[in-house]
């Protein structure tokens, strides 16, 4: 068995037991942390397959930048991961039985044949050779309607994002400095011109103070 | 190394690119005026859609013409079925105007939506790739996601839009699924070169069988055919109404051009095997959908189980293209037409029975339930006509255009062979025609519930009448639209 093969195995292993693990996990960060372990061991397989660009960005943007997140938001949102799986257990017999007969299913119409190891890696390719130009070279001639499709998704999930989540409440003070910049004297103060005051007789005092 | 690099050409791609610019500008616009001058937005949107029906009537030219390395293709059904969509966008459009209005619900967000939703059906009509084809899925798909939740204090419409995500989301990873199959398998995204490998028998029968069934599922959900069919009730039901009226509409010509550019235009080859699966899920919806609104009292619900019911008629068209086996150019290209012609005639009667839900309801008011239509004879006898004309045309009685489009389909099926599936398919229609006629009772032999005077604006009024009249004009005259159907297919083909 060649030493590829061995690390092959071992990487599938490990990203089964972990994605198993990410649903069965009584703890919410735990299945957080088992997710990331499932997708370093995928990285490891796309680098078996000779796309290391793949693979690090995989590291990078999943295992860096968006579980991190995704730990906060756990950790954050307190869940109470019982009252979420209520049910899990009177389930998972049925769960079991519908996801194996899928599972074997597939595994009879496919099996090894097609998808096997065999085929795995196509071919050797030069050490020197880069996945990165490879990708960046098609990225942005042939595929660059694609990219261009794919961008406007993203912007279609921030608006949407932005319209769901920004609410605006009505009784929030706010400071506004350009208005209080622009503020002058007058508007703050108001000098009004009065007659002056001149002592009288004490009843005349009081009608005044009536009116 | 990018010496051979060629630039593509832009013009066939033009309406894309002029609508994705003007949201922009509707963007901005709406920043900047959005809080005061809430017209500028919805104006700028309908102004958009007119721009690109005008770009893409000036590029009609019957030639087929690929872009972009081969994966955008503009032909005479994408103009087609293009100009449709925003016509269909754009009554939307009017037909809500006050509702939104008195809803709160007018705001920019809502019109730059709408046109993202419109340029991913554009992407979706204009594919000539997988990837291009999954990528304006998506486009269109988010955007509906986030049109349904945009009424945020409504719970209602807030669990439709997680329904809608989840099992879209689910959809969609069948779908892709299915289409790494077919890359696998034939080792080709375009539609083109699949169809290559599979006509030169390349490709591994089995993987393509297996990606095939992925495929045909997520197309299914699209459409909304049973038992892909479960959001469409709650969907419907949960979205205001505008909304509603907007997944109810235009979508369906997307989802027509998906299911024909990735099952006739890349799979032709398996045909044997898809048509199959299509035959049972067209009887499934046809019998369930019809079956179902009988039970309902809402409107908005009971035109979900009607949309099933019509999609699994469209279905039947779909799977009527190869008879034994053996690819006959006519009989295929007059089943797909009959297919297109069917969707077509479904987006014009949905467009006037949502358009009649929007008119009945006020600030405050929604007119979902069927009892809302009790003596609208009384109330006013011209919008009860122009409703009798959409239900009689839903329902499949004759002289209108839904009547042509029922007998298109199934002469189509018969044609191919499948006469019980025809005759199943009459009778569950004949069921379905109770339902449709309970409306037309509500409205002429009951007394009104709901008595307040129907205060709609001169525009909705206006163009739900010549919706109406569209109904029965085209009822009358089927061919005009059945030849363009056609020409559009045998050009495209």
């Amino acid at each position: 068995m060649e030493f590829k093969t061995i690390l092959f195995y071992v990487f599938s292993t490990v990203t089964v037991v972990a994605a198993l693990r990410v649903i069965t996990a009584r703890n919410p960060v735990h299945a957080a942390l088992f997710l990331v372990l499932a997708f370093f061991n995928v990285a490891g397989l796309w680098m078996l397959l000779q796309a290391e660009f793949l693979a690090l960005a995989l590291i990078m943007v999943y295992v860096g930048a968006v579980m991190v997140l995704f730990l906060f938001v756990v950790m954050m949102l307190d869940i109470n991961i019982e009252r979420v799986r209520a049910g899990f257990w009177s389930n998972l017999p049925l769960g079991i039985l519908v996801g194996g007969l899928l599972a074997a299913e597939m595994a009879a119409v496919l099996t090894g044949r097609y998808f096997g190891l065999a085929n795995l890696p196509p071919h050797d390719l030069p050490a020197n050779h880069s996945n990165t130009k490879e990708l960046a070279r098609v990225l942005y001639t042939d595929y660059a309607y694609p990219l261009e499709i794919a961008s406007v998704i993203l912007l279609v999930a921030i608006i949407v994002a932005v319209t769901l989540t920004l609410r605006r409440r009505k009784d929030t003070k706010t400071m506004q400095a350009s208005a209080q910049i622009a503020v002058k004297a007058k508007d703050r103060m108001r000098l009004v011109k009065m007659a002056s005051e001149v002592e009288e007789s004490a009843p005349a005092a009081k009608q005044g103070e009536q009116a | 190394m990018l010496n051979n690099f060629v630039m593509p050409d832009l013009y066939p791609a033009a309406p894309e690119i002029f609508l994705l610019l003007m949201s922009f500008l509707v963007l901005f616009v709406d920043l900047a005026f959005g809080a005061t001058q809430r017209w500028m937005a919805a104006m700028l949107t309908a102004v958009t859609l007119m721009g690109c029906a005008a770009i893409t009537l000036a590029g009609v030219d019957g030639q087929t013409v690929l872009t972009f390395s081969g994966m955008f293709v503009d032909d005479l059904l994408s103009d087609f079925l293009k100009l449709l969509t925003y016509l269909a966008v754009i009554m939307m459009l009017i037909y809500s105007r006050r509702y939104l209005a008195d809803r709160g619900l007018d705001k920019g967000e809502f019109y730059v939506l709408v046109l993202y939703a419109t340029l991913g059906m554009m992407v979706m009509i204009s594919a000539a790739n997988l990837l291009t084809m999954y990528l304006g899925l998506e486009l269109m798909s988010l955007s509906l996601y986030g049109l349904v939740a945009i009424d945020r204090d409504s719970p209602r419409a807030t669990e439709a839009a997680m329904k809608y995500f989840v099992l879209g989301a689910l959809a969609s990873g069948l779908l892709l699924y299915g289409m790494s199959m077919i890359y696998g398998a034939t080792g080709s995204l375009e539609i083109g070169g699949v169809a290559q490998a599979l006509y030169h028998e390349q490709a591994d029968k089995s993987v393509l069988v297996f990606g095939l069934a992925f495929l045909v599922a997520g197309v299914a959900f699209k459409l909304g055919l049973v038992p892909f069919h479960m959001w469409i009730p709650d969907v419907y039901h949960g979205a205001p109404t505008a909304v509603t009226m907007f997944i109810g509409s235009a979508p369906k010509l997307a989802a027509f051009a998906m299911a024909l550019r990735l099952l006739v235009y890349a799979l032709m080859g398996l045909a044997v095997e898809w048509q199959k699966m299509l035959l049972i899920m067209a009887v499934l919806s046809i019998g369930l959908g019809n079956l179902a609104a009988i039970a309902q009292t809402n409107i908005k619900r009971m035109l979900a189980y009607s949309a099933i019911s019509h999609m699994g008629y469209m279905a039947l068209g779909m799977m009527s293209g190869l008879v034994g086996g053996e690819l006959d150019p006519f009989t295929a290209v007059n089943a797909y037409s009959s297919a297109l012609y069917y969707t077509v005639a479904y987006v014009m009667m949905s467009l006037g029975a949502f358009g009649m839900v929007l008119l009945l309801s006020r600030a405050g008011y929604e007119a979902e339930n069927l009892e809302d239509f009790k003596g609208l004879n009384q109330r006013s006898p011209w919008f009860a006509a122009m409703m009798l004309i959409i239900m009689f045309s839903m329902a499949g009685i004759p002289f209108f255009v839904g009547f042509f489009a029922k007998f298109a389909v199934l002469l189509a099926a018969i044609k191919a062979g499948y006469t019980t599936v025809a005759v199943i398919a009459v009778m569950f229609s004949l069921i379905g025609a109770f339902y449709y006629l309970r409306v037309v009772k509500l409205m002429y032999f009951d007394a009104p519930v709901d008595a307040a005077p129907i205060k709609a604006g001169l525009d909705l009024r206006v163009l739900l009448s010549l919706n109406g009249l569209a109904v029965a004009a085209f009822g009358l005259f089927p061919d005009a639209l059945m030849t363009v159907c056609t020409t559009a297919l045998i050009r495209s083909l």
